[in-house]
């Protein structure tokens, strides 16, 4: 557990990648290979189940502690984690014990057939030998949840760099289905046991945001341009005879989507297709709050399934009959798709539409009707450009619609989790209705640290309650929130949703009075 | 003499001594102030006459001007006022911290402004001070602050510069230039070359004329060739952390000492390298300990986690009330993030 601990913690206590990267291959050089494969396991989702209640820690860590619920929660609210408000509000260790991660997995995992007498003992015997930090990192693994400060393609860069293996060929080899049971680290790492997943899916190709004028993409005929949709981002893969629908976090959504999945099932061949999953009927995209009603349930109902219909628009072609075609310039791939979307009768798998234009001018003008069409813009595609890993600058951009915008008032603040847990970041937002203030939308991004700082001192200064996470404080700040789209909304109190909404800026020439009312706001729902 | 009149009344110029007629670190302008620590939200300019602990008086002249009207005064030394015994007590806080204890008509009173329990080795350890009502500080009132004994925090911070050293990179450290600096000055001791920003080099001096031996250091200017700094240890204060001043440095790390750095979610806010829990102000159990000491019936909590604070000691059998000071506004934000006025 030390040399995890350490690696936790000095990942955490930089933010240069270079720095980051020494860690891990510190990591990689000291640890045991079993701590090498958990590492990849936490990172890559495949966490134990959860065998121990956080309620049963809390009641645990309280007891011991001596102190009330009350207080843990108000301790809870300035910590903004659970394992980390337990790990400090429980006594000094009494001892030290070092034991490698894997062997704390193993006891954790068999937790499973443990009786309450039993979890509890293990837990408070871990909590009385571990400092603040393991006990912080056993409460997460404990939990389930656990998130360092390093992405999956930090990981990847580093492995690669560690073993001098392809950056690509890690992060196929580690992504996808695998049992920690059934495999060991440097198999894994090197590629061994990648042919028996069939669902494997490949890294995303994913887009910057264009940062030069459009002019400068000449000639426009050397990029084919698509709408830029907004849905779920989806691989559909089917390998001898099974399909699998990957999100773009990693999870598999097949079970969600069973209108693509028929129509996967009919096609002969195996592919893998990179698309977008949509909510489609009549041959038109809707809004995607149609799309949220489809998600994350655990039954179908037929009549979720005829309301909100959902197709996938493909946007590229991955792999064909078994081969990986991702090195093939684009235009070859999407003449290979084409070929295969339009040999069968239409269906929920269509093609993203290609669209053309002659010059800079019409392309812009393209754009600015996406919205209309339920898309937040365009996309631009090199058509010589290979289907990349990850975020690569210079063969694709997206080139968004510029954000609608309101002016809201600040009713509640909450303070942040992580790395903003000290200060008020978690911001609620309203817009007038008639007399009344009504909630518009949450937003957590877009302020400077300053800026935070600024408002959490307002908070402190104005609000008008003070125990528990939430405060409520004099609507007084205004701020410019931007957003993607707008939709209507039963969930919400002011009968409409935004997507993406973001703090703008800080509207300090603006007073309450200013602020946009509701009917206002409506308008813009196309 | 009047039973029923307070000892202490809580007015909007500060706590007012209401027998004696002065205030104890008021924020408005009175006639009389008695100062607890030389911190500028503790003393503040325009009284007409300042009584402070002797180590305060060089700090309070520094800050406020050297022709303020101030009196020094040792620890534990009484002097009348108005016919209330006043006398100053070790807070444990920083150089020259003192709890104020009054005294009269049988009732006595301490007020203890910011303090800890942990000793730093450099200011008077605390000296708990029995009292019938207590005035306490809660800036780190919750369970979660628990600090490590000063050499493990101290080894800490030593590692870190070994670490640094091994890649060549200049250790930077961001603390309060009053107390803290002189706290992380004293850990570092040994471990190489150390540079301390000018602004804290006047405020050694308030050390070093009490007779507090500070390790050797040097002085630092950032207007001038930063280059010798290379791969030393460099102290600044908060207003620096985020400069452009800073950033001339040749390849640096940076660590804020600070008690919010107890919580990991603070450590990541700050752009800081790393963070160490080093505070000046006392913990959760040392607050406790404290109080149970002073045997006190009644506690008033001025600052910091008031509310929460005053519930755990009403729930514990202690008589407690949240009192609205304004007392460390800014450090129940940030402690590090208060640019200081130089």
């Amino acid at each position: 557990m030390k040399a995890f601990a350490k690696l936790v913690n000095d990942l955490d206590s930089s933010n240069k990648t270079s720095l980051k990267t020494e860690a891990i291959q510190r990591f990689l050089r000291d640890a045991d290979d079993k701590d090498k494969l958990w590492l990849l396991a936490l990172f890559t989702g495949k966490r134990p189940k959860r065998h121990v209640g956080s309620g049963l820690m809390k009641q645990w860590a309280m007891e011991i502690a001596g102190i009330p619920e009350w207080l843990f929660i108000e301790s809870y609210s300035s910590v903004g984690d659970l394992g980390e408000t337990i790990a400090l509000i429980l006594p000094p260790p009494q001892q030290q014990t070092e034991k490698p991660l894997y062997a704390w997995m193993q006891d954790i995992i068999a937790l499973a057939d443990a009786t309450e007498a039993e979890k509890r003992y293990f837990v408070l015997h871990a909590w009385n030998n571990l400092n603040t930090t393991e006990r912080f990192i056993f409460n997460k693994l404990l939990g389930g949840s656990f998130r360092v400060g390093l992405s999956s393609k930090g990981l990847i860069n580093a492995l690669a760099k560690h073993y001098a293996l392809d950056e690509t060929a890690v992060a196929h080899s580690i992504m996808g289905e695998w049992r920690l049971d059934d495999v060991e680290f440097e198999p894994l790492i090197h590629g061994h046991y990648s042919n028996t997943f069939l669902s494997k899916p490949y890294p995303f190709c994913l887009a910057y945001a264009l940062e030069t004028p459009v002019e400068r993409l000449a000639p426009l005929s050397e990029w084919q341009a698509e709408y830029k949709w907004d849905g779920i981002r989806g691989q559909l893969v089917k390998r001898a005879g099974e399909v699998f629908i990957w999100s773009r976090g990693e999870e598999l959504v097949t079970s969600q989507f069973p209108e693509v999945v028929a129509t996967a099932q009919q096609w002969d061949e195996d592919f893998v297709i990179d698309g977008e999953i949509l909510p489609i009927k009549e041959g038109a995209v809707l809004n995607f709050s149609e799309l949220q009603k489809r998600l994350n349930r655990k039954l179908l109902t037929r009549k979720i399934l005829t309301d909100t219909p959902v197709g996938m628009y493909a946007y590229d072609l991955l792999e064909w009959k078994g081969e990986d075609i991702r090195l093939r310039p684009l235009q070859e791939r999407r003449a290979l798709l084409e070929m295969i979307v339009e040999s069968y009768s239409p269906a929920s798998i269509q093609l993203s539409p290609v669209v053309s234009a002659a010059d800079p001018e019409s392309l812009l003008q393209l754009r600015e009707t996406a919205r209309e069409r339920n898309s937040e813009g365009l996309m631009l595609k090199h058509r010589r450009s290979i289907y990349h890993t990850g975020r690569k600058k210079g063969d694709w951009w997206k080139w968004k619609i510029d954000p609608l915008t309101i002016d809201a008032v600040l009713i509640y603040a909450q303070k942040g989790s992580g790395r903003r847990s000290a200060y008020y970041s978690d911001y609620t937002f309203a817009v007038r209705d008639g007399d009344m203030l009504v909630t518009i939308a949450k937003a957590y991004s877009g302020l400077t640290d300053k800026e935070i700082q600024e408002v959490s001192r307002f908070v402190n200064k104005n609000a008008i309650e003070k125990f528990g996470p939430v405060r409520t404080v004099k609507p007084e700040l205004v701020f410019e929130i931007a957003f993607e789209g707008i939709g209507y909304s039963s969930r919400h109190k002011s009968g409409v949703a935004l997507r993406f909404p973001r703090i703008a800026r800080w509207r300090k020439d603006k007073t309450v009075q200013d602020i946009d009312d509701l009917e206002t706001v409506k308008k813009l729902i196309t | 003499m009047i039973q029923d009149e307070p000892l202490l009344r809580f007015c909007s110029e500060g706590i007012y001594c209401v027998p004696g007629r002065f205030y104890i670190d008021p924020w408005r302008p009175v006639a009389k102030a008695l100062i607890m620590h030389g911190h500028a939200d503790h003393a503040r300019e325009g009284m007409q006459h300042y009584l402070c602990h002797h180590f305060t008086v060089p700090i309070l002249k520094a800050r406020i001007g050297a022709d303020i009207q101030v009196q020094g005064i040792a620890y534990n030394e009484p002097t009348y006022l108005n016919g209330v015994k006043v006398s100053f007590h070790p807070a444990g806080h920083i150089i020259g911290s003192a709890q104020i204890r009054l005294e009269y008509g049988g009732k006595v009173a301490v007020v203890s402004g910011d303090y800890k329990v942990q000793d730093d080795g450099l200011s008077t350890p605390f000296e708990p001070v029995r009292c019938h009502e207590f005035v306490t500080e809660s800036t780190f009132g919750l369970p979660i602050y628990k600090w490590l004994p000063v050499e493990s925090y101290q080894q800490q911070m030593r590692q870190w510069i070994t670490e640094n050293q091994a890649r060549g990179k200049t250790s930077v450290f961001i603390g309060y230039s009053l107390g803290k600096a002189q706290r992380i000055l004293k850990a570092l001791e040994g471990m190489g070359d150390i540079y301390v920003h000018y602004s804290i080099a006047r405020l050694n001096e308030a050390y070093v004329s009490a007779g507090i031996p500070l390790p050797e250091y040097r002085n630092l200017d950032l207007r001038e060739d930063v280059k010798k700094v290379a791969g030393k240890i460099v102290i600044v204060p908060p207003a620096l952390a985020d400069s452009n001043a800073l950033k001339r440095i040749p390849d640096f790390a940076t660590a804020i000492c600070s008690g919010w750095m107890q919580v990991r979610g603070a450590r990541r806010w700050r752009s800081a390298d790393a963070g160490f829990a080093v505070s000046d102000h006392a913990d959760w159990p040392g607050l406790l300990q404290a109080i149970k000491a002073t045997e006190a019936d009644k506690v008033y909590v001025t600052h910091g986690h008031t509310q929460t604070f005053a519930k755990y000691l009403n729930e514990t059998g202690i008589y407690a009330e949240a009192i609205k000071t304004e007392f460390g506004a800014e450090e129940e934000i940030e402690e590090t993030v208060k640019a200081e006025k130089e």
